[in-house]
């Protein structure tokens, strides 16, 4: 029985939709962003058994880039959580309701 | 046969890690969870034959990006956990309703098309190596490449500005 490239999308579906619950229930800032990293690793699953089945390497070059942009994300979001924290001391995007009417 | 073994064990074992980081109410448990599942993905980045990709998986996603993480927690500080009570109404069995939609529409989709439906390709056709991958990136993609490193600059540039100038916002609290 040999592992087609389905079975990793089929994963990967999976692990997206967990991030999917976490970004949906939790509402520690920080744990919702490590729910959109989890969305990410699992885009890049697909990209990575995407190319395996088609046979091109552009799939691990978009998944090379897809990381240089969430390590760019990862730096500006923790920066901005940090900043929240100091003004308002929380991460729980509920207490964030300065816009409320 | 090693590949099936290694996709179950350690598909079990990403499951766990998501799981986990979705459940537990301390965030440093949460970021252990992450790190986990990306030690998994990294497993299955070798078994598809990227193996540069799965080195750049655990530098960079498991060490790097969760380092910042684990800091980020331990700053903000892990005592306080946040409580299971809901405040919105309807916001979790609307949010328990939206993922068992899209799991239903993954399964649909899945039984469709590509679990059963994919032809078998030759396993592990495909060279991942640094070689193959570094001469793809600066011979097709140098513009994109240069433009990541743009990026970087411009995050790192904004990361310090939001550290810097916090001054004269202090007295808006």
């Amino acid at each position: 029985m040999t592992v087609t490239p389905g079975w990793y999308m089929a994963l990967a579906a999976a692990l997206f939709v967990i991030g999917v619950g976490g970004i949906l229930l939790r509402r520690n800032a920080l744990v919702m962003f490590m729910s959109v990293e989890l969305m990410l690793n699992a885009v890049n699953l697909t990209f990575v058994a995407a190319g395996r089945e088609l046979n091109a390497i552009e799939g691990q070059i978009s998944v090379l880039f897809v990381m240089v942009v969430a390590a760019a994300e990862v730096v500006v979001g923790l920066a901005i959580i940090v900043a929240v924290f100091r003004r308002r001391k929380t991460a729980s995007v509920d207490e964030l309701a300065g816009l409320k009417g | 046969m090693v590949e099936l073994v290694l996709f179950i064990l350690f598909g079990l074992v990403a499951l766990f890690g998501a799981v986990t980081m979705v459940w537990a109410r301390n965030p440093v448990y949460s970021a252990m969870g992450l790190m986990l599942t990306m030690f998994s993905i990294a497993v299955f980045y070798v078994s598809n034959a990227a193996h540069f990709i799965a080195a750049v998986q655990v530098i960079i996603y498991a060490g790097a990006v969760m380092t910042l993480f684990l800091f980020v927690v331990m700053l903000i500080g892990v005592d306080n956990e946040e409580s299971r009570k809901e405040n919105i109404p309807l916001q979790r069995p609307a949010a328990l309703a939206v993922i068992a939609l899209f799991g239903v529409g993954v399964i649909l989709a899945g039984r469709s098309a590509w679990v059963t439906g994919s032809r078998v390709s030759g396993l592990g056709e495909i060279d991942g190596s640094v070689e193959r991958v570094g001469s793809e990136l600066f011979n097709n993609w140098l513009l994109p490449f240069e433009v990541t490193a743009l990026l970087l600059i411009v995050a790192a540039t904004g990361a310090i500005a939001l550290a810097f100038f916090r001054d004269d916002e202090e007295t808006g609290t």
